[in-house]
């Protein structure tokens, strides 16, 4: 069973590194790039389990260790299984 | 009287807050490994800076983690003195030891020079030996230094006198310019309610011997010494 985690950061919590990219693509010509945010991805290979228990850990897994959420949301998807 | 200088895989200021306190300060102190649980016979704890676990996923994340952070919980709800320098703060806000968050300087850069701070609250343990309003110079090396917490949480370490340090001018002006990373209201450090946990950004141990170009920093171990000598613990 595979997961992918969506980890990005808070509206309002700045992001130079989002702000620096929306600036090179402005001055690649892509003018029309308002904003740009940058987050993470993380897939997680599971062994088979259940659906909710997958979901139940790996809320509990993104609350302990894969955000900070004081800072940053996540979602996530489970792809197989 | 004895320090303890927890060494994480990726440690790398460890070396000199041993050196302060051993070598300066003529303290008993040890290293202590990431995996040690009693730390019963220390009376400060010094989580120092580097990149625990590389620094992976986030600042001081994985650190969080060691089996010795249950143990310095402990030790900081006794009331005992835990200090977190750079690195080590990210871990102290990661632990919940400290509210807040490290996140990415403003700049982007990573920043490695010596900076004015100003002393706010000078009556911690960590800062008894300076004069509040101060103005100290001491160095920063860091990538992700910009302090955040919500306006609530700002208001209340307002309230509470939780700001130990400000980045200032060099006449001690509070203002944009000064500030290198970006943090909320110039915040360079922070302590819990109690005063007996301290997490900064700058690093005192590296402005803590002539021989090094500036002693600004050493007054910080000495006001931990000068404390403990009150004996309020033991």
């Amino acid at each position: 069973m595979k997961a992918v985690v969506y980890v990005t950061l808070k509206k309002g919590i700045s992001d130079p590194q989002g702000n620096a990219v929306k600036e090179a693509l402005n001055s690649l010509g892509y003018k029309e790039v308002d904003k740009v945010r940058i987050g993470k991805i993380i897939e997680l290979e599971l062994e088979d389990i259940k659906r909710e228990e997958a979901e139940s850990k790996i809320k509990e897994m993104c609350e302990k260790l894969l955000a900070n959420t004081v800072m940053e949301k996540y979602s996530f998807e489970i792809l197989e299984g | 009287m004895k320090f303890g200088v927890v060494v994480f895989p990726g440690s790398n200021c460890d070396i000199d807050c041993y050196k302060v306190l051993s070598n300066v300060l003529k303290k008993d102190v040890d290293y202590i490994w990431h995996d040690t649980e009693n730390i019963e016979e220390y009376d400060v704890i010094i989580l120092p800076g580097g990149f625990s676990y590389g620094d992976y996923l986030r600042c001081g994340a994985i650190a969080r983690f060691s089996k010795i952070m249950d143990s310095v919980v402990k030790h900081a709800n006794k009331g005992k003195l835990v200090i977190g320098i750079c690195n080590g703060f990210q871990i102290l806000t990661e632990v919940g030891l400290l509210p807040g968050a490290l996140i990415r300087n403003n700049n982007l850069k990573f920043i490695c020079k010596t900076v004015p701070i100003r002393i706010e609250n000078n009556t911690t343990p960590f800062t008894l030996n300076y004069k509040e309003g101060q103005v100290i110079n001491i160095p920063i090396a860091h990538g992700e230094g910009n302090y955040f917490i919500d306006e609530e949480g700002l208001a209340e370490l307002e309230k509470n006198n939780q700001i130990v340090f400000r980045y200032c001018s060099k006449e001690g002006l509070i203002d944009d310019k000064s500030n290198p990373n970006g943090s909320v209201n110039s915040i360079a450090g922070i302590c819990n309610k109690a005063g007996n946990v301290l997490g900064m950004m700058p690093h005192p141990e590296r402005a803590s011997e002539i021989l090094l170009g500036n002693e600004d920093g050493l007054a910080l171990f000495k006001s931990m010494i000068d404390y403990l000598e009150r004996g309020h613990f033991k």
